[in-house]
């Protein structure tokens, strides 16, 4: 492994930056999500730091159901974040659809526009949730990072977390 | 002047300060603006559509998620319109719980006002100092709803949870911490030179031009206004609670906020009468399946401002025609007056000032650009940087880009 290659993914693994993007949601994930970043919770403890451009950013927070309007928007903002790249989708309209499925304006989940990394449900998510998805997330990316890219197995962590919102969600 | 010396900038949908998606396009002659565009829609999902294929009882639940910071006036205000249409009195117990809850809703949403304004002018101490105090007024609607955001209280004919001894107690114990911190925010906002230099002057409004272009809540009180849903229409008991509406005469920012900040002092002690004077008893009334055809208006104070529901029945379990008329809606119209001659600089705390809530105002409005942008991808931006280096003299094309690795 070239010392680049370790330095990176040492920088994801130990301060991933996230992007917040709202695809229409209510409000009420977005709020819970700078919650998670204040004194109560502090993911900032983790080395998390919120960033104002996708440029700069590792993860990208989406909340909200994908409204039409923003369908495109959002497609942008993820191809303009480096890899590796992930995404959390974050509330039960972002995972999909939720409250607003079938609203003429809503596409449904942020899986229709973009591929998702963690599903975080609840409406809304509650700031512990986060804190367990972000964790979560950086684990399985450790566990992959030391098996030298076996993204099999990395795959499988990921449908575990996919599993568990879906029985989660009965 | 002339046109050439104008810059224009757009700003969003995507942007730092705001965590919705808004796109504003601000012209510039120096640091000066003189123009603005406003192009919100970003968040429109149709819900009004929504509730003309839902029971009564299911729109009470979408509408709260009309927005999740203030939801619980708009559910006030649907039910409120539906109780009218059916004739239904709902228990003296249920006012008040709906009249306490709502100014523990207004005591969580200026917190996180002042918070994200403070960190609008790089405050960030404040920030953090307002959203630790928030969390204690979190912890009550968790209790009290069982969720943190949307705390689903109202329903048809009453309230859904009732309030015990215990509860009471700690809403007692929460509102006096949050009493010293408010008054402390409050000695801030006075004594605090920094604060205020920067805050006054900034997003000017008239008197004239905020009746002019209809804003409402604290944005109309502080350009000396009383207009208060709560006292010029009063609904469930706010017509018998004794309390002050809020006006300052700075009509700028800093009168923004100075009168949430008094605001919130006023809700505290709203919330202490109505512990004290709240009867014992039912908390529902019973409620028709079916709401009787007619027509109404239901109007409450949201935390930014007068909240319009409009609702229309055919006799039916399901309504005609739902119309929601949110606070931040009234308020853009006076956004760009607002704007008009401030520096680039003022732009996010003049926004951040009317509180602005898009996923309430864009439920109405469909705005499609249809233009096409440009996006330099990350193989092109780094073909690109390789290039210039090249020009320089430099040779960086051995160093390797991670590479997009299979997720799924
Ligand atoms: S999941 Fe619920 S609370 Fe979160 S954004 Fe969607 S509707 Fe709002």
């Amino acid at each position: 492994m070239s010392l680049i290659k370790k330095a990176i993914d040492w920088g994801t693994r130990k301060s991933p930056w996230i992007i917040h993007f709202n695809a229409g949601s209510c409000n009420g994930c977005d709020i819970e999500i700078v919650d998670a970043l204040t004194p109560r919770f502090d993911l900032e403890r983790l080395g998390i730091l919120q960033r104002g451009t996708p440029r700069h950013a590792d993860i990208l927070v989406c909340t909200g159901a994908v409204s039409l309007q923003t369908k495109d928007r959002l497609k942008q903002i993820y191809d303009q974040m480096p890899e590796p790249k992930f995404v959390i989708a974050t509330g039960t309209c972002a995972c999909s659809g939720g409250v607003f499925d079938g609203c003429y304006c809503v596409l449904g989940g942020i899986d229709r526009v973009i591929p998702v990394d963690v599903y975080i449900p609840g409406c809304a998510v509650r700031p512990e949730a986060i804190i367990s998805a972000v964790v979560k997330l950086l684990g399985a990316l450790e566990a992959q990072q030391k098996g030298g890219g076996k993204d099999a197995e990395r795959r499988s962590d990921y449908s575990t977390v996919g599993r568990e919102i879906q029985s989660f969600e009965g | 002047m002339t046109e050439y010396n104008r810059v224009v900038i757009p700003i969003g949908p995507q942007h730092p300060s705001l965590k919705e998606p808004a796109c504003f396009t601000v012209t510039l002659e120096g640091e000066k603006i003189v123009d603005a565009v406003i192009g919100i829609g970003y968040n429109h999902r149709g819900i009004e559509k929504a509730c003309e294929s839902r029971y009564y009882t299911q729109i009470i639940y979408l509408l709260e998620r009309v927005c999740g910071i203030c939801s619980h006036t708009h559910t006030t205000a649907f039910c409120q319109g539906v109780e009218e249409l059916a004739g239904v009195e709902i228990p003296r117990r249920a006012a008040f719980i709906r009249v306490l809850v709502a100014e523990i809703e207004r005591l969580h949403s200026h917190l996180l006002w002042l918070g994200v304004a403070a960190h609008e002018i790089g405050f960030d101490t404040m920030f953090m100092y307002t959203w630790r105090d928030r969390e204690a007024v979190l912890d009550i609607l968790a209790e009290l709803g069982g969720n943190r955001v949307n705390y689903s209280i109202n329903t048809i004919g009453g309230v859904r949870r009732d309030i015990d001894d215990s509860l009471k107690q700690d809403i007692l114990k929460m509102v006096d911490a949050l009493e010293e911190q408010v008054k402390y925010y409050r000695e801030l906002a006075r004594s605090e030179t920094t604060l205020a230099a920067r805050l006054a002057g900034v997003g000017k409004l008239s008197r004239e031009d905020a009746l002019k272009y209809g804003a409402v809540g604290p944005v109309i009180r502080a350009s000396g206004v009383d207009f208060d849903i709560r006292k010029v229409d009063p609904y469930a008991v706010y017509g018998e609670i004794p309390f002050k509406v809020v006006t300052d005469t700075h009509a700028d920012v800093f009168g923004r906020t100075v009168v949430r900040v008094l605001e919130m002092l006023e809700s505290i002690e709203i919330i202490r009468y109505c512990l004290e004077n709240m009867p014992d008893g039912e908390i529902t009334a019973k409620a028709p399946r079916r709401i009787p055809a007619g027509e109404v208006i239901s109007r409450t104070e949201a935390p930014r401002g007068e909240d319009i529901h409009y609702i229309r029945s055919n006799g039916t379990e399901i309504p005609d025609r739902v119309r929601v008329r949110a606070p931040s809606e009234a308020n853009w119209h006076a956004m760009k007056q607002m704007l008009l001659g401030q520096y680039l600089a003022d732009v996010p705390i003049t926004i951040a000032a009317i509180d602005p809530c898009f996923s309430c105002t864009d439920r109405a409005i469909a705005v499609n650009s249809g233009r096409e942008t440009e996006l330099m991808d990350w193989p092109r931006l780094r073909q690109y940087s390789v290039d210039w280096y090249k020009k320089r003299g430099i040779d960086v094309s051995s160093v390797k880009m991670p590479e997009r690795r299979s997720y799924f």
